[in-house]
C-alpha cells in the first residue's frame, strides 16, 4: 500500500512535468492562441448584438457558456486523445513495467488535464475582461461559484474523457469519439442557441449531460440574478446543478477505474506495434 | 543463487483462433545465463517474451519467472524485472534524464541491501553513452539512442532479469556494435540474467551463454553456439584432388576418413574439412521445422480428400 501511495505522489509530479512541458510546446501554445484568438473575434463581431428583454452585452451572456463548452471540450477530448495516443506510442507499456507505474501514470494523467484547464480558461478570460469587461457583473460571491462549478464540472467531465479514452480502438476513433459526442452535445445544451428555441424533447435529452449544467453554473456566477428569469424554470437551478454534476462525477469515478484496469491489462509491445503499423496505413 | 532457475517454461502453448502460435515451447534459463531466443520472424519469440513479461495471458502451459507465475505476479515481481520492448516512441517531450529520474522513482520502495534501486540516474547515462543527448528532447534521438534510453531504462530498477525483445532492429551496424558491447558489459559486470529475442544469427552467436532456436512455434534447438554446429552439423564435407580429379565427400567422421585417405597412396592435394557454419546449420534447421509443417499440413489435406 505505501509502494502505491509512493505512486501517487510520482504521480503528481509526473503531472506537474507533462503540464509544464505542454506549456512550453509550440504545438499547444498554438493551440491556445488558435482558441483564444477565434472566440475574441466571435465576441467582437457580436458585440453589439442584444438578446430581447435583458440589457447586457451579447458578450457578457454569451462568455459563460463559450467558457462550459471549452471546459468539456478539454476535459473530455483531451484525455481521451491523449489516452488513446499513449497507448499507441508506448507511454503507457512503459508505466505498465514499472511497479505500480499505471497508478502513477493515471494521476499524471488527472493532474496534466486538470492543470491544462488554467491556460485553456485564461486564454478565454483575460482577453475577454480586458476587451469586454464581462466579469464586472458579481463580486467575491460570483468567484466562489465559479471556483466550485469548475471544481464539480472537472469531476464530472474528467472521467468522461478518460472512458472513451481507454474505450477507443485507436487515435484516429480517439478523435472521432472524443469530438463529435462533445460538439453534439454542446449543440443542445443552450451554448450558441437559447435552450428555449429548441423542441421540448431536445432541451430534456440536453438536460441529462453536464455542457448544459455547467453553462447554467457558470452564468449563474457572471450574471445579475436578474438573467436566471431567461433560464428553465425561470431560475439558475443551482441544486440540480450539483445534483447532476454530482451524479455523473459518481458514475464517472466507479466506470473509469474498471475501465483503465482493462485498457492496462490487454497493453502488450504487439499491441504498440500493431498501432504503429496500422497508424502508418490510414485507407483500409 | 548460482544454479538456481530464473526463468522455467514447460509446455507453453498459445493459440489465436486456430492459429498455435506457441505449440509445447519448454525451457529454463539460469540465474546469471545470457539466452538468446532466435527465431525467424513470426516463429513466436514476441510472444513468448511477451508472456514471460507478464504482458499477454497464454493459452496452457506452466510458466515460472522469478518463482512467479507471471500472468499472476504483482508490482512486487514487476520491480525485479527490467523489460526492453520493440517500438516505443513515448515521452518525444521529455528529455533522457527527465525520464530515467522519473520512472527510476518507482522502485525506491523495492531497494534492498543487495540491491540499490534505482540505479544512480548520471552513472547510467554514462554507462550507456547517453552524456551528450541527456537533456534533449527524447524525440531528436537517433535511433541507436533511443535504444540505449530503452536498455537504461530497462535496467534503472536495477533487474535481476533483464529482457529484451528484438533490441537492434533497426539498428545501423554502428548503434548495433555499441548495443551489443551494452549488453555484454551488463552480463560480465553484473548478476543480471538476460532473456534476448533477435532474428539475427550473428547477434545470437556473439551475445549467447546458450542459443534457444525457435521455429514454427517449438523449440526446435538448445545449446551454446559450438554444441548447436556441432549437434546439427554432425556431417562435415571433405574435399581433395586426387589424379587430377576433384571429390567431395560427406562423413560424420571427418579425422578417421582423412586418416584412411592419406594412407592411401595416390597423391593428394588441396585437402579441405568443412564444418557446417551455425548460419547453415541454422538456415537448414528452420527450414526442416517449417517445411515438416507445412508437410504435415498437406498430408492432412490428402487424408481429407482421399476416400
Amino acid at each position: 500500500m505505501s509502494a502505491r501511495r509512493h505512486a501517487v505522489r510520482i504521480g503528481l509530479a509526473r503531472g506537474w512535468t507533462e503540464f509544464v512541458l505542454s506549456l512550453k510546446s509550440p504545438q499547444d501554445q498554438g493551440f491556445y492562441l488558435f482558441t483564444s484568438v477565434a472566440t475574441v473575434t466571435y465576441l467582437y463581431f457580436r458585440r453589439d448584438s442584444t438578446v430581447e428583454g435583458i440589457d447586457l452585452a451579447f458578450p457578457v451572456l454569451a462568455l459563460p457558456g463559450i467558457l462550459a463548452a471549452f471546459l468539456v471540450f478539454s476535459l473530455v477530448a483531451g484525455p481521451a486523445q491523449t489516452l488513446a495516443m499513449e497507448r499507441e506510442d508506448g507511454t503507457l507499456l512503459r508505466a505498465k513495467c514499472a511497479p505500480h507505474g499505471v497508478t502513477g501514470y493515471v494521476v499524471g494523467q488527472v493532474v496534466l488535464h486538470s492543470l491544462s484547464l488554467v491556460p485553456m480558461l485564461g486564454v478565454l478570460m483575460v482577453p475577454s475582461a480586458i476587451l469586454f469587461d464581462v466579469f464586472s457583473q458579481r463580486g467575491a460571491e460570483g468567484w466562489f461559484t465559479f471556483a466550485w462549478v469548475v471544481g464539480l464540472g472537472l469531476l464530472a467531465t474528467l472521467p468522461i474523457g478518460i472512458i472513451i479514452g481507454a474505450l477507443v480502438p485507436n487515435t484516429q476513433k480517439a478523435m472521432t469519439w472524443g469530438f463529435l459526442p462533445v460538439m453534439a452535445v454542446t449543440a443542445i445544451s443552450g451554448i450558441f442557441v437559447p435552450m428555449s428555441s429548441l423542441w421540448g424533447w431536445v432541451q430534456v435529452l440536453g438536460q441529462v449531460f453536464p455542457v448544459y449544467w455547467l453553462g447554467i453554473g457558470l452564468r449563474s456566477a457572471f450574471l445579475p440574478a436578474e438573467v436566471a428569469a431567461a433560464e428553465i424554470g425561470g431560475t439558475w437551478r443551482t441544486l440540480e446543478t450539483v445534483a447532476v454534476l454530482g451524479a455523473w462525477s459518481v458514475a464517472g469515478l466507479l466506470v473509469a477505474p474498471v475501465v483503465l484496469r482493462r485498457m492496462a491489462r490487454r497493453q502488450s509491445g504487439a499491441a504498440v506495434a500493431e498501432a504503429r503499423d496500422q497508424a502508418t496505413q490510414w485507407v483500409r | 543463487m548460482g544454479g538456481e532457475r530464473a526463468v522455467g517454461v514447460e509446455d507453453l502453448r498459445m493459440r489465436y483462433g486456430d492459429k498455435d502460435v506457441l505449440d509445447g515451447v519448454t525451457f529454463s534459463v539460469r540465474r546469471g545465463e545470457v539466452v538468446v531466443l532466435l527465431g525467424p520472424n513470426g516463429a513466436g519469440k514476441t510472444t513468448t517474451i511477451e508472456i514471460l513479461e507478464g504482458l499477454r495471458m497464454r493459452s496452457a502451459g506452466e510458466v515460472r519467472v522469478l518463482g512467479v507465475d507471471p500472468a499472476h505476479a504483482g508490482e512486487e515481481w514487476r520491480a525485479r524485472t527490467g523489460v526492453v520492448l520493440q517500438s516505443w516512441r513515448d515521452h518525444a517531450r521529455w528529455t533522457p534524464r527527465m525520464l530515467l529520474r522519473h520512472l527510476g522513482r518507482y522502485y525506491e520502495p523495492y531497494s534492498t541491501p543487495e540491491r540499490s534501486r534505482p540505479r544512480d540516474v548520471e552513472r547510467l547515462i554514462a554507462a550507456v553513452g547517453l552524456e551528450e543527448q541527456a537533456d534533449q528532447k527524447i524525440r531528436t534521438l537517433s535511433g541507436g539512442q533511443r535504444r540505449r534510453l530503452d536498455v537504461a531504462i530497462g535496467i534503472i530498477g536495477h533487474p535481476e532479469l533483464l529482457f529484451l525483445d528484438e533490441p537492434t532492429a533497426g539498428l545501423d551496424p554502428h548503434g548495433r556494435r555499441e548495443f551489443h558491447e551494452l549488453v555484454e558489459a551488463l552480463a560480465q559486470r553484473e548478476d543480471t540474467t538476460i532473456l534476448l529475442t533477435t532474428h539475427d544469427l550473428s547477434e545470437a552467436e556473439r551475445l549467447a551463454d546458450r542459443i534457444l532456436i525457435l521455429a514454427a512455434g517449438r523449440i526446435v534447438a538448445d545449446g551454446s553456439a559450438d554444441e548447436l554446429a556441432r549437434e546439427i552439423g554432425r556431417e562435415a564435407e571433405v574435399r581433395w584432388r586426387a589424379g587430377g580429379e576433384q571429390h567431395a565427400r560427406s562423413t560424420p567422421d571427418p579425422v578417421a576418413f582423412v586418416r584412411d585417405l592419406l594412407g592411401e597412396a595416390e597423391e593428394i592435394t588441396d585437402l579441405e574439412v568443412r564444418r557446417a557454419s551455425l548460419e547453415e546449420t541454422y538456415l537448414a534447421m528452420v527450414q526442416a521445422h517449417e517445411s515438416g509443417q507445412h508437410a504435415s499440413r498437406s498430408q492432412g489435406l490428402f487424408e481429407e480428400v482421399s476416400p
